[in-house]
């Protein structure tokens, strides 16, 4: 069924990524074949390297979300006390304090939406890789609505960093109370910045190309 | 008419004209094709002057004080960057500094000088770089996740010490409403046919891409 759709690179057609203008290129796996003519970007029928770009991140994010979880991200000091938090820490102890919402708020941005993104991605990855076996369009499309679903979401993991920033900054009372920046955080920006990273580098048109059209340049007959 | 090949799945296909608040889905994939907001290009324009504004206010006034045991203390969105940078953590500092303060600035700058540029087009060439720049920033620019940021540090801190909010945390209050309603309003499709196009020629429909270059 989906040998027969016309699609834009069947048609030797690519969609300027940044402007949405269709555009004549060279050979349905062009990259490298100029520019669009009205936002002057780069064009190809796929995004370059796509699946290769997204695993490196997809990969590096991974790493650092041990550390990112493992380690404080902050710590509180009063005299002769201190309470170093790890990301989960600050989830519990906003739970004990009562606000058990806001508590939740932060678990599904901290620690559900970065581990749930990375997982999906690597799903995606792979169906992809395989040329989508279970390629029925049902499934298809329920892959392309998780792929824009996690591209939407994946900003609000950046709470934590806001999180800790701001908790830092206000609670610099010495000798009361004075708070330190844990050695998790950079950690946890990273996963954050990665996995954002790893979205935008992800095609989503993959879903839906036949096997071997799956990645271009790199191994187009493969 | 308008042929597009769909960005979620590459389907060629005809968009008809939009009747204004409409929104094309693709049949195959159900992704976005084209979406025409309400109103004129005067919305978007208006509501990113006023963002210029709060923009400024949200970031000199302070965002909250902090009083424990007579001691008070105050942060300004910049102060929060600058304690991380303070504590030894640059890499951190420059992506909270990126995030909360010069995507926004730079995405609300060029939303407004686009829009001032294309009121009479076709608009030069350099509006169209401007318009790449917006897209490019949309998704760094994240005022709505900073805000819930501050107001869990605040909750999490008035257990501790008594927290003041500040007209800083007002102002960006109404940043988030307003970038919010600027990215609902502001059309970069219709800029585009504004804009005097790359290659120079403004040609209709297909263009030779490899001609481009």
């Amino acid at each position: 069924m989906n040998a027969a759709m016309p699609t834009a690179a069947r048609a030797g057609l690519a969609s300027c990524r940044v402007c949405g203008l269709l555009c004549r290129v060279a050979g349905a796996q062009a990259v490298g074949r100029g520019h669009c003519p009205r936002c002057g970007v780069p064009l190809a029928s796929r995004f370059p390297y796509s699946v290769q770009r997204t695993w490196a991140l997809v990969i590096a994010a991974a790493m650092c979300y041990v550390p990112a979880n493992l380690l404080p991200v902050l710590t509180m000091n009063e005299p002769g006390a201190s309470d170093p938090n790890t990301i989960m820490g600050g989830v519990i102890s906003l739970y004990t304090t009562g606000s058990w919402h806001l508590a939740l708020i932060v678990l599904v941005a901290s620690i559900i939406i970065p581990l749930g993104k990375l997982l999906a991605l690597g799903y995606l990855l792979v169906v992809v890789q395989r040329g989508a076996a279970m390629g029925n369009s049902g499934g298809r499309r329920d892959r392309t609505r998780l792929f824009r679903t996690i591209e939407f979401i994946g900003r609000w993991s950046m709470l934590d960093v806001f999180v800790v920033t701001f908790g830092a900054a206000l609670v610099q009372a010495e000798p009361v109370m004075w708070a330190q920046v844990g050695p998790g955080m950079p950690y946890f920006g990273a996963v954050v910045i990665l996995t954002m990273f790893a979205a935008m580098s992800f095609d989503p048109r993959l879903i839906w190309d036949p096997r071997a059209q799956g990645d271009n340049a790199g191994r187009a007959h493969g | 008419m308008l042929v597009v090949g769909c960005p979620g799945c590459d389907l060629l296909q005809q968009v008809p004209p939009l009747p204004p608040g409409a929104t094309a889905r693709c049949p195959r994939c159900s992704d976005v094709l084209a979406t025409r907001p309400r109103g004129s290009t005067q919305r978007p324009l208006a509501l990113a002057a006023a963002a210029a504004i709060v923009f400024v206010i949200a970031n000199t006034a302070t965002l909250m004080e902090l009083s424990a045991s007579g001691r008070e203390a105050g942060t300004t969105i910049i102060g929060g960057t600058y304690e991380l940078w303070r504590q030894g953590y640059p890499f951190s500092a420059a992506v909270v500094a990126f995030c909360s303060v010069v995507a926004p600035a730079v995405y609300i700058a060029f939303v407004l000088t686009v829009l001032l540029a294309s009121l009479r087009p076709p608009a030069p060439r350099w509006v169209g770089e401007l318009v790449l720049g917006t897209a490019f920033m949309r998704p760094w620019a994240m005022p709505e996740v900073m805000l819930l940021g501050i107001l869990v540090a605040l909750v999490k801190i008035a257990d501790l010490a008594t927290v003041i909010p500040g007209p800083g945390l007002y102002a960006t209050g109404a940043l988030v409403m307003l970038v919010a309603a600027i990215a609902a309003t502001f059309d970069p499709a219709e800029v585009w046919t504004r804009v005097a196009w790359a290659d120079g020629k403004q040609s209709s429909r297909f263009s030779l891409g490899a001609a481009a270059q």
